[in-house]
C-alpha cells in the first residue's frame, strides 16, 4: 500500500474511532465516571506497542536505546497499574452488601443458596 | 509475522476495548469489561512481541518487568482517596511514554534523505508535544494531590503571557521540524518547552477543580498515542488512542457543564477566581442559618420518611464513609428511605465520591447523579451535608439542611 492510501486509511480509522468513543461513553453513568477514567488511562497503556516496536527495531546508537527502553517502562508502568487501579475500584461496586449487623445470618442463606443448588432437581422440587 | 496479519489481530485488542468501554455503562458488568479490555492488552502485546522478533527481545522483557512491577505494586498499595493521584500519575507515565517514542524515532530517522514527510514528522511534533505536556502536567497534579506540593492555586502576575510565550516556543519548534528543518535539537526545544508548559498549566489549578484537569490530561494522553500510531503507522495505536482522546474530551466537557464553566474557561485558566465567584454568589442567596446538636439531628433523622445524603470530598478527608454508611443502615433499620445525591465533581476525580462510598459498602441503587436527585429533594425530610459546603445546590435550600460535623451521633 502507497504511503498516501495508507494515511487517508488511518484517517478514516481516526474519524470512526472519534464517533465511536463519543457514542459508547455517553452511555456511562456518571457513578462510574472515575473507574471510566481509570479505565481509559488503562487503554491509552498500549502505547507500550509503540515503545515496544521503538525499542525492537534496528537501533542507531545508545541513545535511541535508552530512550526506548524508558517508554517500555512507562508504558508498561501504564499499562499494568491502570488496569489493577481499575479492577480494584470496579470490585467495590455491588447491589447489596449483607450489612454489618447482619453477618451470620446472610451468610447462612448464601450457604444454603449454593448447597441448594448442589441437590439435583428431583429433591428440589420437594422443598 | 506480517504487516497484514499483525494488523488482523490488532482487531482483537480494538474490539476488546471497545467492549471495555460498552460494559462501563452498568455497574454489574464493568469489572468484567475491564477483564476483556486487560485481555485485550495482553493479545497486542504478543502480537506486537511476536511481530519484532528477536532483536531486543531481553531489553523489553527487563523494562517490562520493572514498568509492571512497578505499577502492579503502586496500584495494589493505594487507598481509594489516593485513587485521583495514582490515575494521574499511570497518566502521566503514558504521556511520557509517547513523548519518548517521538524522540526516539526523531533520532533514528534524521537526517532523512529526500523531504521527509509532512505527516510522519506532523505526528511526531503532535506526540511530543501532547505527550510531554500530558507528562508534566500529569506529574505536578500528582504532587499537588499527594500534598507534596501546596494544593493552593499559585498565581503570579503576567501568568498567562508566561504561558502563552513557552506555548509559542513549543509550537515555532514544531512548525520548523514539520516544515522539513532537519535538526534534532528543534525537537528538544519542542518537549523542553512542553514539559515546561504542563508544570505552569497546572500549577495555578486548587485542589478542588482536580477533577477537570485530571480528565483533560487524560484526553491528551490518548490523543499523544493517537499521534504515535500514525508516527509508527500502527492501528491499534491509532484507534485506542483516539477512543481515549475522545472520551477524555467528552468527560471534560461534562465535567464543565456540571460545574456551570464553558471549556474555554476551563482551558485557559482563572480557575480559583470563578469558584470564589461562584461560592459568594451561592452564599449571598438569604435565608436563615439554625445551629442544632447532634441530639436534634438525631431526632430530626428518625423521624423523617426520606433523607438525602449529600457528601463532599471533606467526608473522605475526614474519613468518614464508614461513619455514614453506618448512619444509614441505622435509618433503614428503621424504615427510613435513604439516597445519596453525588455532585458530578465530588472528590478529586470525576465520580470520585461514588468509589469511596462504594469501598464504605453502600450500594450502588442508592447513588443517585444530580439530574437523578435534584427533583427528589422537594419530597425529602432532612438532607444530611457532609463535608461538601461548596457543592451545595441550591434545591436544597428549601429543605431542613443540616450541615452536620456530628454525624457520629
Amino acid at each position: 500500500m502507497s504511503h498516501n492510501t495508507l494515511l487517508v486509511f488511518e484517517l478514516t480509522i481516526l474519524v470512526l474511532a472519534i464517533f465511536l468513543g463519543f457514542e459508547v461513553i455517553s452511555k456511562v453513568p456518571t457513578l462510574l465516571h472515575t473507574p471510566l477514567m481509570s479505565g481509559t488511562n488503562a487503554i491509552h497503556g498500549i502505547v507500550v506497542v509503540g515503545a515496544m516496536v521503538v525499542l525492537g527495531a534496528p537501533h542507531k546508537d545508545t541513545f535511541d536505546w535508552i530512550v526506548g527502553f524508558l517508554a517500555v517502562v512507562l508504558g508498561s508502568a501504564n499499562v499494568v497499574g491502570g488496569f489493577v487501579v481499575t479492577d480494584r475500584m470496579l470490585e467495590m461496586f455491588k447491589k447489596r452488601e449483607p450489612a454489618a449487623e447482619r453477618p451470620v445470618r446472610d451468610s447462612g442463606q448464601v450457604e444454603e443458596a449454593l448447597g441448594s443448588r448442589e441437590i439435583p432437581p428431583t429433591s428440589d422440587s420437594t422443598t | 509475522m506480517s504487516t497484514n496479519l499483525a494488523n488482523l489481530l490488532y482487531l482483537i485488542p480494538i474490539v476488546s476495548f471497545i467492549l471495555a468501554l460498552r460494559f462501563l455503562s452498568n455497574p454489574a458488568h464493568a469489572r468484567r469489561g475491564n477483564q476483556i479490555g486487560a485481555v485485550g492488552m495482553l493479545v497486542a502485546v504478543v502480537v506486537t512481541w511476536i511481530r519484532i522478533g528477536t532483536t531486543s527481545w531481553w531489553a523489553i522483557a527487563v523494562g517490562m518487568l520493572i514498568g509492571g512491577a512497578f505499577g502492579a505494586v503502586a496500584a495494589r498499595r493505594v487507598k481509594m482517596t489516593a485513587m485521583p493521584q495514582m490515575v494521574a500519575l499511570f497518566n502521566g507515565v503514558g504521556g511520557g511514554a509517547a513523548a519518548l517514542i517521538a524522540l526516539a524515532e526523531v533520532h533514528r530517522i534524521l537526517p532523512e534523505s529526500g523531504a521527509p514527510k509532512v505527516d510522519i514528522s506532523l505526528a511526531i511534533v503532535l506526540s511530543a508535544l501532547i505527550g510531554a505536556i500530558s507528562f508534566s502536567g500529569s506529574m505536578v497534579a500528582f504532587a499537588k494531590l499527594q500534598e507534596l506540593i501546596g494544593g493552593r492555586p499559585i498565581t503570579y502576575p503576567g501568568q498567562q503571557f508566561v504561558n502563552a510565550a513557552i506555548l509559542v516556543i513549543a509550537a515555532a519548534s514544531g512548525v520548523a521540524l514539520v516544515s522539513g528543518v532537519q535538526d534534532e535539537w528543534l525537537l528538544w526545544a519542542l518537549v523542553g518547552s512542553a514539559l515546561l508548559f504542563g508544570v505552569l498549566f497546572v500549577l495555578p489549578i486548587g485542589g478542588a477543580d482536580m477533577p477537570v484537569v485530571i480528565s483533560l490530561l487524560n484526553a491528551f494522553t490518548g490523543l499523544a498515542v493517537a499521534a504515535s500510531g500514525f508516527e509508527l503507522e500502527n492501528n491499534v495505536l491509532i484507534v485506542a488512542g483516539m477512543l481515549v482522546g475522545a472520551s477524555g474530551t467528552l468527560l471534560t466537557m461534562m465535567m464543565g457543564r456540571a460545574m456551570n464553566r464553558s471549556i474555554a474557561n476551563v482551558l485557559f485558566g482563572a480557575f480559583g477566581q470563578v469558584s470564589e465567584a461562584a461560592v459568594a454568589a451561592a452564599s449571598s442567596d438569604g435565608g436563615s442559618v439554625r445551629s442544632a446538636s447532634a441530639e436534634d439531628v438525631a431526632v430530626m433523622l428518625a423521624y423523617a420518611h426520606k433523607v438525602v445524603f449529600v457528601p463532599g470530598y471533606g467526608l473522605a478527608v475526614a474519613q468518614a464513609q464508614h461513619d455514614v454508611r453506618q448512619l444509614a443502615d441505622l435509618l433503614e433499620a428503621k424504615g427510613v428511605e435513604v439516597t445519596y445525591a453525588i455532585h458530578p465533581v465530588a472528590g478529586r476525580m470525576p465520580g470520585h465520591m461514588n468509589v469511596l462510598l462504594a469501598e464504605a459498602n453502600v450500594p450502588y441503587p442508592q447513588l443517585k447523579e444530580m439530574d437523578e436527585a435534584n427533583p427528589e429533594f422537594s419530597r425529602t425530610d432532612v438532607a444530611v451535608i457532609v463535608g461538601a459546603n461548596d457543592v451545595v445546590n441550591p434545591d436544597a435550600r428549601n429543605n431542613q439542611a443540616v450541615r452536620s460535623t456530628a454525624c457520629r451521633s
